[in-house]
């Protein structure tokens, strides 16, 4: 079985974030990282791997830096077969979904997998519809919330997580698969993996190579443009007491004051 | 590209057993006014083996049309096949803009559309409102640090989800037109077969989603049995429990329980946060709590940073001693 894993770096969660003078998120003045989301995709691609055999190739899209972390997806693969693309042009930058959701349909489209796996969300943008707009490009069924998964043959079964339970599903391969934060725990790669991945086959592929017109991604193409941002007020920081017997008494009375006792 | 035709705004409306969802007679309050400022129609979209029934009480709760897909082939559909259905109707029908529940099926359906249509993506607003005839969202973008304002361009019809709680469904007075939809999913929306649906339900009286007050256990809580008092200060408040990702990944509580980025998204009137530290994956789901109060042993947990009223201190000593004064009141 051949699966790709589409991959994004993204700025680490403590990282202060801010727009640049043309509204497009400075990504070069912060650390970046894998998304934290992303990695159990990576993981159950792996898993899948060790169980079925094939190969596995890692996709993201971004500025040169995200090699970072291509190299580290392909540090937790290991001894497994492995390889990583990294779609970056000047003329992606300042993609919305819908940019970026046609760059990685066409790089799909070449690489032809049976499988492509993506986390349920991007720490950054977090709309989670990349992966139906994925399925729309490349006519191909969906399942997404997987909370487990297992393949038998040609048909992929997976429990969707509902917020009160889960629907099971079945579907057949060649299929997109976007699953939960909490499908499985992601390995650390191995010193072995780390030293490695070094030398696994990573390529960059640009626009002309997918053959996309420039003016159909990047802030060329976006139907939806960014108006400007803010840093919404910090919630106000309260009273902090330490409990001297009477915190049960503190809390009635803040209770009583906010009428829900 | 789907160009607009109207200035109607559409709303996916689902139905819970036999009843239209709150989150989509929520989201219909939201299309009302956006439409009003428009010049179009609030246009309730419903879809189910016997969804016609449903069509008069929506004129109740803000529809000024209905559109049923009274349609039994797309009751064990899934996303896929809703998105096919509302593809075919803004075909024909041209809409300016469809609002839809930025969770579970939401995005599923909004990014099929999207693509589909050649139409603009609005995702996770918070707010919606018509400035100068374009369509202007605001989301609080990466886990709250920001809040951004979108515009979608004018000339093409605009997928928007939309945030659990944004707006708040409200009644009207007024008529409804409805109308039938013929349309059929195709074979291809229709390749993910719905095998079988498990409800874990919780056994909480008050739905998390709807409760006052909310009682929510973390990590240091120390284990699931801890959670009995949760449920007895929660049961004395007339409120709800909820619970941390860290409790859920334990295994500690169901999922149907985790408040947060990946869980569910409160806005109680106090939420007591017990043994939880307030990382940001859990802030992002209670810190629109009207007041948020917070008992942790540790001096520098991150949510006394946030907490309105903040008690060091243990809560296996502090609740039950806590759900006892609060039932001690005459």
């Amino acid at each position: 079985m051949d699966i790709v894993v589409c991959v994004k770096q993204t700025p680490v969660a403590t990282a202060e974030k801010r727009l640049d003078p043309d509204l497009l998120l400075d990504r070069e003045s912060v650390d970046n990282a894998i998304n934290t989301y992303d990695e159990p995709a990576i993981e159950e691609g792996l898993r899948l791997l060790e169980a079925h055999g094939g190969s596995i190739t890692f996709l993201s899209m971004g500025p040169d830096e995200a090699v970072d972390s291509l190299r580290k997806a392909l540090a937790m693969a290991g001894d497994l077969d492995a390889r990583a693309v990294l779609i970056s042009d000047d003329a992606l930058r300042g993609s919305d979904i819908l940019g970026t959701a046609l760059a990685l349909s066409a790089a799909i489209q070449k690489l032809n997998p049976n499988l492509v796996i993506l986390g349920m969300r991007s720490d950054d943008g977090g709309a989670g519809v990349l992966a139906a707009a994925m399925a729309q490009h490349l006519d191909l069924a969906l399942l997404t919330n997987a909370n487990t998964v297992t393949i038998e043959g040609k048909t992929v079964r997976s429990h969707r997580r509902l917020s009160d339970g889960y629907i099971v599903q079945e579907s057949d391969l060649p299929l997109i698969l976007a699953v939960t934060d909490a499908i499985n725990t992601p390995r650390y790669p191995s010193l072995k993996g780390i030293m490695g991945a070094k030398k696994k086959p990573l390529q960059t592929w640009s626009l002309e190579e997918l053959a996309i017109e420039p003016d159909r991604v990047g802030t060329a193409g976006a139907r939806t443009h960014v108006l400007g941002a803010v840093a919404p007020p910090p919630r106000a920081k309260g009273e902090v007491v330490e409990d001297k017997g009477d915190a049960a008494e503190r809390i009635l009375a803040f209770l009583a004051v906010r009428k829900v006792v | 590209m789907q160009k607009p035709t109207t200035s109607d705004i559409w709303v996916l409306v689902p139905l819970e057993g036999e009843a239209p969802a709150r989150a989509g007679l929520d989201l219909l309050a939201g299309a009302r006014d956006l439409a009003a400022q428009l010049g179009g129609q609030a246009v309730a979209v419903i879809y189910g083996s016997g969804a016609g029934a449903q069509a008069a009480a929506l004129a109740r709760w803000g529809a000024q049309q209905v559109l049923v897909c009274d349609d039994s082939a797309l009751a064990g559909a899934g996303a896929d096949g809703v998105a096919d259905i509302l593809g075919q109707a803004i075909e024909a029908k041209g809409p300016r803009a469809l609002l839809l529940d930025a969770a579970l099926d939401g995005p599923d359906i909004a990014g099929r559309l999207a693509v589909r249509l050649g139409a603009g993506l609005l995702a996770n607003a918070t707010a919606l409102a018509a400035r100068d005839g374009a369509v202007v969202m605001q989301e609080t973008a990466f886990d709250g640090a920001l809040v951004v304002t979108c515009a979608a361009d004018q000339d093409v019809t605009t997928i928007i989800t939309v945030r659990a709680r944004t707006f708040e469904a409200r009644e009207y007075p007024g008529e409804v037109t409805v109308e039938a939809l013929s349309f059929a999913p195709s074979a291809q929306a229709l390749r993910v077969r719905n095998v079988e649906t498990v409800r874990q339900t919780t056994g909480e009286a008050v739905p998390l989603e709807a409760a006052q007050v909310i009682v929510s256990g973390g990590r240091g809580m120390g284990g699931p049995e801890a959670f009995g008092i949760l449920k007895d200060l929660a049961g004395a408040l007339g409120g709800a429990v909820g619970a941390s990702r860290a409790a859920v990944d334990a295994g500690w509580v169901p999922y149907a329980m985790q408040v947060g980025q990946t869980g569910k998204q409160v806005k109680p009137k106090v939420y007591i946060a017990c043994g939880i530290s307030g990382a940001i994956q859990h802030k992002v789901g209670m810190q629109n709590s009207a007041a948020i109060i917070a008992i942790n042993k540790d001096p520098e947990a991150p949510i006394f940073d946030f907490a309105d009223l903040g008690i060091v201190g243990d809560c296996l000593e502090i609740v039950p001693k806590l759900t006892a004064a609060v039932r001690a009141r005459p």
